[in-house]
């Protein structure tokens, strides 16, 4: 398609300034984790690696951004069985409610994370009677990160020809053998891709964090929430978004590398 | 092979019902050792339906399904000795063409260097051996076709299903690929059950046909009986054109009582002052030139009667006074409707 020239700059300057408004922000970020000034001001001062040898000898930070990684790893790990089991059985079998199945099971991604924080702090403490904890934050976690699964995954076998496993099975393959050799390796991609960003979704949460942690149990963000008005720990705080955006890129990366390969072998 | 009956696939009484409707219906069929069979007929008449039942992706609600005299209705496809080529040829994206063809005789347990073996002579005898690295996703139409069919024989079926086979291909492959699938039947002398909504393809390849509509087997025939002695007034104007004549006017035109069909190429005209001037009198309508013939509509009374005559034949106008006749012979008698559904 020709698009004509003075289109062609309007674009370029509208792409530019979306850029600029997403991206200067979190350069300031990454500058300010090298100021040596204490008070976030600007324009930086002088440049020191100080804040950044402290941030990674901070028990605190250490600790939270561990709690993370556990949590976000299980809540993927819960949500990638949960959500693949849910998005086949609703893609094989017809029964009746199955679309207010499919709504209840997207709901919990709409919901204000307060609502579902309230409702599950309700449910943890009074009827189970569970102490809140790294397990209510990681089962939290987990209904919101099925979604991500359930809807990649459903989005995959939709465009997946049900021949497919009819295929398989005309040449011999039992449902198990089908899963193994046909299924699961036209879902893998989905799930890598679902996985990623329910990681993603867990790592970052807050609220429904806040209500489902107690006290015990501090995640990165709310690690970063508690300190970042501290006047001594704001440039580590900058440390660890810095670094939280170094660490963001691999998996986008990954994501985007493997969705390409994906979208040729399917074609 | 099998010692029982000597068909390769019998249906008796196989109805499929989803919900309310019945898909097919009181179903008998008899298919034999090395035979081509097509089943035929318009988009939902069922015959897609009878060859799933017959593959194993479906089960029938009522009826008997029998494979070489095995009773099979309840026994999943991949315990059946049947394969299938699938309508959009159903080749696992994610696997190379070598790997695709390879598939059944992976699930079989067969070792690595035997199983790479067949399949390469399956895909020599399909003419594809340069493209075994390919992706599905990188071959046209006609290629992917073709893996589909290796890797349904690599596996050395009894009978090979064919769902539409040819429908996504173009005209002029098509006709080559028709050729070649009659060749490859006979090569390996399997079964073909074959799909399709075109009656000629059906006409050109099979042994029998078996003509669907709503459901029900209309007529099952040889092409040439079929095409000559047509059983329903559907078979009649599905196969081929008919002039379909019903009681009233088999009656007044033909001084039959029933139902009756003239194919147009059987009509002639006479000339209207002759001594014998031709049983059926009317006006040209239409005259159309379709290559090898023309084809005259004329209205008689309130009939419209199709004449095919070569071409070269003298010019009708329109609006021309013509006299028809015809062969006693070649006139039809047709089942009615009643006697299909009873």
């Amino acid at each position: 398609m020709r698009i004509p020239t003075p289109v062609k700059a309007v674009l370029s300057v509208i792409v530019c300034a979306v850029l600029a408004f997403v991206y200067i922000p979190l350069i300031i970020v990454v500058i300010s984790s090298f100021n040596a000034s204490q008070s976030l001001g600007w324009p930086p001062q002088s440049f020191t690696f100080e804040w950044w040898v402290r941030a990674f000898s901070d028990k605190g930070a250490l600790s939270a951004l561990g709690t993370s990684l556990i949590v976000a790893a299980c809540a993927t790990l819960i949500a990638l069985v949960l959500g693949t089991l849910a998005s086949l059985a609703l893609d094989r079998f017809e029964f009746f409610g199955k679309e207010a199945v499919n709504l209840l099971i997207v709901l919990p991604i709409a919901l204000p994370g307060i609502i579902t924080g309230i409702a599950l702090n309700n449910a943890f403490t009074t009827m189970l009677g569970w102490r809140l904890g790294l397990l209510t934050v990681i089962t939290a976690h987990a209904t919101f990160c099925i979604v991500t699964i359930y809807n990649n995954v459903f989005a995959r076998m939709r465009r997946m020809s049900g021949n497919l496993r009819d295929a398989a099975m005309d040449l011999g393959a039992d449902s198990f053998t089908t899963f193994r050799l046909v299924t699961f390796p036209q879902l893998r991609s989905a799930l890598l891709a679902g996985g990623l960003l329910a990681f993603g979704l867990s790592f970052d949460e807050i609220i429904v964090t806040q209500f489902t942690a107690g006290t015990g149990v501090q995640t990165l963000p709310i690690w970063i929430f508690d300190n970042m008005f501290r006047p001594n720990q704001a440039p580590i705080v900058n440390v660890i978004a810095t670094f939280l955006v170094i660490v963001s890129i691999i998996p986008i990366t990954l994501a985007n590398r493997i969705g390409g390969k994906a979208a040729t072998g399917v074609a | 092979m099998s010692e029982s009956s000597g068909a390769a696939i019998s249906l008796r009484g196989v109805e499929r019902m989803f919900g309310e409707v019945a898909a097919v219906a009181g179903v008998d069929l008899e298919i034999a050792e090395g035979e081509f069979f097509s089943m035929l007929g318009p988009s939902g008449s069922g015959k897609t339906t009878v060859l799933r039942l017959i593959a194993g992706f479906d089960e029938p609600t009522a009826g008997a399904i029998e494979l070489a005299g095995k009773p099979v209705q309840h026994l999943a496809s991949y315990d059946r000795d049947v394969n299938t080529v699938f309508q959009d040829y159903a080749l696992f994206p994610h696997l190379n063409v070598i790997e695709n063809v390879e598939f059944g005789l992976r699930v079989r347990r067969i070792p690595k260097a035997r199983r790479r073996q067949l399949a390469r002579e399956a895909l020599e005898r399909m003419r594809l051996a340069s493209f075994e690295n390919r992706r599905p996703g990188e071959l046209s139409g006609g290629q992917r076709q073709r893996v589909a069919l290796a890797r349904a024989i690599v596996v050395d079926p009894k009978v090979l299903l064919l769902d539409e086979p040819l429908g996504a291909l173009d005209k002029k492959l098509r006709e080559q690929m028709q050729i070649e699938l009659k060749d490859l039947q006979r090569n390996l002398g399997i079964t073909f059950v074959f799909v399709t909504h075109d009656q000629e393809e059906a006409l050109t390849l099979s042994d029998r046909i078996a003509v669907f509509s709503d459901g029900q087997i209309q007529q099952v025939d040889t092409p040439e009986n079929l095409y000559s002695a047509p059983a329903t007034e559907f078979v009649a104007s599905f196969v081929g054109t008919s002039n379909l004549f019903d009681e009233q006017a088999a009656l007044r035109h033909l001084g039959l009582t029933g139902r009756y069909t003239i194919r147009p190429e059987n009509l002639r005209f006479v000339a209207t002052d002759s001594a014998e001037p031709g049983r059926l009198s009317g006006t040209v309508r239409n005259r159309m030139f379709i290559g090898a013939s023309h084809r005259t509509i004329v209205e008689v009374d309130d009939l419209e009667i199709s004449v095919l005559e070569p071409a070269g034949s003298p010019n009708r106008e329109i609006g021309e006074a013509v006299a028809i006749d015809f062969n006693d012979s070649d006139v039809r008698k047709l089942r009615t409707t009643e006697s299909i559904a009873a």
